[in-house]
């Protein structure tokens, strides 16, 4: 049976792992390679690496550490961050990422879907949506969470499957570094709606939370960053923990 | 030992190669018909559409190459599925190695996504590839064809209908999954096949 995944996610700026709490206050969270190294070891199902760098130099640094990552480690990873057109796609893919997640360029320009999925396939086209509950709806924002978008999450994950994504990844600015769970009725309703796999992110605080993204959001896989950087909750106690609640995660 | 990745118009040839250069092998990634039939083994990996990549294989006279090679050639992926009779995706007639077409997933229920993606059982393994540690253990996939069970299969996963996981016949190994993504497992089946 198909394995619900584990994602640890590692913001890389200038080739360190950093990770904001609502997006915001960076803490310094290591070496990436070594980090995502030891996450396959705890047995991570795949590893997410986000450039939030802005500068071309960063850009080529973030290069070189796909490579490293590729070299290094053998299960899958996606990259994201600063990727607006097919020959970012290309470049990253080359480096040897198995997926990219786009978000904010793919807002922009969704045509890029389009093109991604076309030239390399839906299954390394990951959409990234980052959004907020707001009057009870889910706006959908642009860079980083700073950007309100005339776009809601349900719509633009719909159109987003419609143009090719592989995989949506979705992440509530709400629940983000709140550690009180993922937002599992929407997840719920992205998984009914949705012919795609979805990923959980923003809001794990325990691992009753992991176990609830998957039983009641019924999400193919739940993203964290913090709680496995800083060591709160491990890999592996958390994959044991999952099995024994009946959730069949790979071991 | 001489291992050769066979260079094509497919992607994720580099992660087979890191994977190799991981168990200490260095090999070489080529098109080249003489280095390709004097290697000591030869991988054929893939990632990408049927058709349009039977056609480049033919173009260059790849197809005759593989099906002639006469050493262990492990295929991976659409590897696999182009050394199969035919393949639905863009109705390709591939390599014809293993007597069994390749057919699309058709999903039963909502749950059933297709592409199959992420970590799933292998079971009933079987031949040289595998040893007996590998039963039950979990390996990665991204397709959305499959090959049906056939008398080639030497290991099986159940994604929407029991399907094969991994094929042999004489010197040809094939998988559908993804050694060289398969964190441990992989790196075990990689190694039993260097092996060979």
């Amino acid at each position: 049976m198909l394995a619900k995944r584990i994602i640890p996610c590692l913001d890389v700026k200038d080739g360190k792992t950093v990770k904001g709490v609502n997006f915001v206050n960076f803490r310094d969270a290591g070496d990436p390679v070594e980090l995502g190294a030891q996450y396959s070891r705890q047995g991570a199902d795949e590893l997410v690496y986000l450039d939030i760098t802005a500068s071309h130099e960063g850009r080529k640094t973030f290069t070189e550490l796909v490579k490293k990552v590729a070299a290094n480690i053998s299960i899958p990873f996606t990259v994201g961050g600063g990727i607006n057109a097919l020959s970012d796609v290309d470049r990253l893919l080359a480096a040897g990422a198995d997926k990219v997640s786009i978000n904010s360029s793919a807002l922009r320009n969704p045509d890029l879907i389009e093109e991604i999925a076309k030239n390399f396939g839906s299954q390394v086209c990951v959409v990234a949506i980052d959004a907020n509950l707001e009057n009870g709806n889910w706006l959908c924002y642009l860079n980083g969470g700073r950007i309100p978008t005339d776009k809601f999450l349900f719509d633009w994950a719909k159109e987003a499957e419609s143009r090719g994504a592989g995989e949506i990844l979705f992440t509530s600015m709400t629940h983000d570094g709140v550690k009180e769970g993922y937002p599992n009725e929407a997840l719920a309703y992205l998984a009914d709606t949705l012919h795609i796999p979805v990923i959980a992110s923003g809001g794990a605080g325990e691992m009753s939370h992991f176990r609830d993204a998957f039983t009641l959001g019924k999400a193919d896989a739940a993203l964290a960053a913090s709680v496995f950087h800083f060591g709160e909750i491990g890999i592996s106690d958390l994959k044991k923990y999952l099995s024994e609640e009946g959730v069949n995660v790979r071991l | 030992m001489k291992v050769v990745i066979i260079k094509y118009n497919a992607g994720n040839i580099y992660s087979v190669d890191y994977a190799l250069k991981r168990l200490g092998v260095e090999p070489v990634i080529t098109d080249d018909p003489k280095l390709i039939c004097s290697a000591d083994k030869v991988i054929f990996p893939g990632v990408g559409e049927a058709l349009s990549t039977m056609t480049y294989l033919k173009e260059r006279g790849l197809d005759a190459l593989i099906r002639g090679l006469k050493q262990p050639v492990l295929g991976i992926c659409l590897g696999m599925q182009l050394m199969c009779r035919f393949s639905e995706e863009g109705s390709a007639i591939c390599l014809g190695i293993f007597d069994t077409h390749v057919k699309r997933f058709i999903p039963d229920r909502h749950e059933d996504k297709v592409p199959h993606m992420g970590w799933n059982t292998l079971t009933d393994v079987k031949s040289c590839l595998f040893t007996a540690e590998q039963e039950d253990k979990f390996a990665y996939f991204v397709h959305s064809y499959y090959v049906p069970l056939n008398e080639y299969t030497i290991a099986t996963t159940d994604y929407i209908l029991p399907f094969s996981a991994a094929l042999h016949k004489d010197n040809f190994y094939a998988t559908q999954f993804h050694p060289e993504k398969s964190g441990d497992v992989g790196e075990q089946i990689l190694t039993n096949f260097l092996k060979l």
